[in-house]
């Protein structure tokens, strides 16, 4: 089985990001960066299936500008075969579509003939949730999206993915495509030596143009404005003063 | 001889080929009536304007559609009566084969709303817009980026418009005052079984308590709760006022409570009139699933804890000590 894996550099999860004052999006100025966390699952879920030989190779996929290839590092790091690094230099938070991005991901899961293809469920930067299913539609492949657990039997996979009440199982024909959700595993860190041997595995450069796909936006960002600011609060000192505001002052109660 | 309307919009300077806005609501459904999320989805249907149509797919589809006839809003409830559309690739297929009779087709912005209409859209070739949280005009709606630090407001310019809606940016619409018409629609096995997948079994968190996404209210716990068993002390002051019980990441990955109770940027967005953070530190990824309740109220023993700073109300003590009272004092 080959595993087509997409990873995505995004703003990292701990930043607290400002929107810039022309209102065109947020401020990424030197903000830190890191490998979306749900990529990071993906990554390390594919690994997984190398290690239980049910992957035979694991290729990482990163759209984006030349930073990518930082991206694309730390998954052969953690164990993948190979990169390819699409190149753009759009705002890759709002400047490229799902729509784009997953027809890129399923061009290439053809060429690399994969028979999975693992992402994250949604990228933290966007939170748009799309890309997996999308990739999934236009292959026309089974999906499995929120994956908290996976099993490869034979041309099946079994799948438990989250739902809004729970969990529930799933068997999906292979070939397919998963998304990560965040109990799926628990990815590791890519140890010294690895990462040095990641340095001498291949990264393919394509240029995203080159591909003959439509990248043409149909929903563009006219404005990225803050949020509504909340009224500061007050401490109460006791439970009575609160259960008396909640009351009184509320009215939710 | 031109009809009447064609010849009022030809004064009106209109392109005689605009179409006004005609709006499918996918609905979700527990096999007896439609799902809160689906009445807040109906009336962001309705503010899009034209004519609104819901459409129920199930075993139980026909009788489901009986009832939601008296939502006030829609013109029309569909009834697809086939099982097996709960597999989103089946779903994607069934309204794709309806699709070229809307302008917008909408879904809450569930697990299931975003397991099919991402597969719809590449199945059309349309760009979807998750989590709108606000319609501008027909075209134009904001969505919430960046964990809801920032709003977007984007255009969308594909013919049919594909939009997943979240929850708890829309009134829900009432359950009655409606006089839709209902219709059986048959569909073929080519457009309701994509034969991609098969649905083995489910494990569904029972509960008495109101739906965490629509309770009016919600106790919320986080790591400082310690333990799964001391979230009994929160289900006792959810009970008492008829609420919900939810909890941060933390809480749950130290596994005091089920996954479902998740609430943040990757969990469930709650936005009650009353919720209530118990030992919850209030990470930013926490607060984009609880900011935009109506009262925040945040119990914590440590005073830097940035809850504080999105609270209404907050005390600062031991919560082992303040819940109880304030469960015997509400």
């Amino acid at each position: 089985m080959r595993v087509l894996v997409g990873v995505k550099r995004a703003v990292d999860y701990a930043v607290k990001v400002r929107v810039l004052p022309d209102k065109t999006g947020v401020d990424l100025a030197n903000v830190k960066m890191s490998m979306n966390p749900f990529c990071e699952i993906a990554v390390e879920e594919a690994i997984r299936l190398k290690e239980k030989k049910v992957a035979k190779e694991v290729v990482a996929i990163s759209i984006g500008p030349k930073a990518c290839v930082e991206t694309l590092r730390t998954a052969l790091a953690m164990g993948a075969d190979k990169g390819i690094h699409v190149t753009t230099d759009v705002r890759t938070d709002q400047g490229i579509s799902p729509l784009a991005v997953s027809n890129i991901i399923a061009h290439f899961a053809k060429n690399e003939e994969a028979d999975l293809v693992i992402v994250g469920k949604q990228a933290i930067d966007g939170d748009n949730a799309q890309t997996g299913p999308m990739v999934a539609g236009l292959l026309g492949w089974s999906q499995g999206t929120f994956a908290c657990g996976m099993e490869v039997d034979g041309q099946k996979l079994i799948l438990d993915r989250e739902t809004d009440s729970g969990t529930e199982k799933l068997s999906l024909k292979l070939p397919s495509v998963v998304t990560a959700d965040l109990r799926l595993n628990e990815p590791r860190y890519a140890t010294l030596p690895n990462i040095m041997k990641a340095k001498k595995k291949p990264i393919n450069t394509v240029d995203a143009a080159s591909l003959g796909i439509d990248m043409e936006l149909k929903n563009t960002v006219v404005s990225v404005e803050d949020p509504p600011v909340r009224k500061a609060g007050v401490i109460v000192e006791s439970v009575d003063e609160l259960v008396n505001k909640l009351k009184n002052e509320a009215g939710v109660i | 001889m031109l009809g009447i309307s064609t010849a009022r919009a030809l004064r009106r300077g209109l392109s005689v080929s605009s179409r006004h806005a005609s709006c499918l609501v996918v609905a979700e459904h527990d096999g007896a009536s439609v799902s809160q999320g689906t009445l807040a989805c109906i009336t962001a249907a309705t503010k899009i304007g034209g004519d609104v149509s819901v459409l129920v797919a199930g075993k139980n589809a026909s009788a489901i559609a009986e009832s939601a006839a008296k939502i006030s809003g829609p013109k029309k409830i569909l009834a697809v009566n086939v099982e097996g559309l709960q597999l989103s690739e089946n779903m994607a297929k069934a309204v794709q084969s309806m699709a070229s009779n809307y302008s917008h087709i909408l879904t809450p912005s569930s697990n299931i709303g975003k397991n099919f209409m991402p597969r719809l859209g590449a199945l059309l070739n349309a760009s979807p817009l998750t989590d709108i949280q606000e319609v501008v005009d027909e075209s134009t709606f904001k969505r919430p980026m960046y964990a809801g630090n920032a709003i977007a407001t984007v255009k969308m310019a594909d013919p049919v418009k594909l939009l997943l809606t979240r929850t708890t940016a829309f009134d829900k619409a009432a359950i009655e005052g409606g006089s839709a018409t209902t219709e059986d629609v048959t569909l073929s096995e080519e457009d309701t079984n994509a034969g991609l997948s098969e649905f083995v079994s489910e494990s569904v968190s029972q509960s008495e308590r109101p739906d965490l996404t629509t309770a009016n209210t919600v106790i919320s716990g986080g790591r400082g709760m310690k333990n799964g068993e001391n979230f009994q002390m929160l289900e006792k002051l959810a009970d008492k006022l008829g609420g919900a019980v939810g909890a941060s990441r933390a809480a749950v990955d130290a596994g005091y409570v089920p996954n479902e109770l998740q609430i943040g940027q990757t969990g469930k967005v709650v936005a009650p009139s009353l919720y209530v953070a118990v030992g919850i530190s209030g990470a930013i990824q926490h607060l984009s699933g609880m900011k935009d309740s109506k009262v925040i109220v945040a119990i914590n023993k440590d005073k830097e804890a940035p809850i504080f700073q999105v609270a209404d109300y907050g005390i600062v003590d031991d919560l082992f000590k303040v819940v109880p009272e304030l469960t015997e004092k509400v």
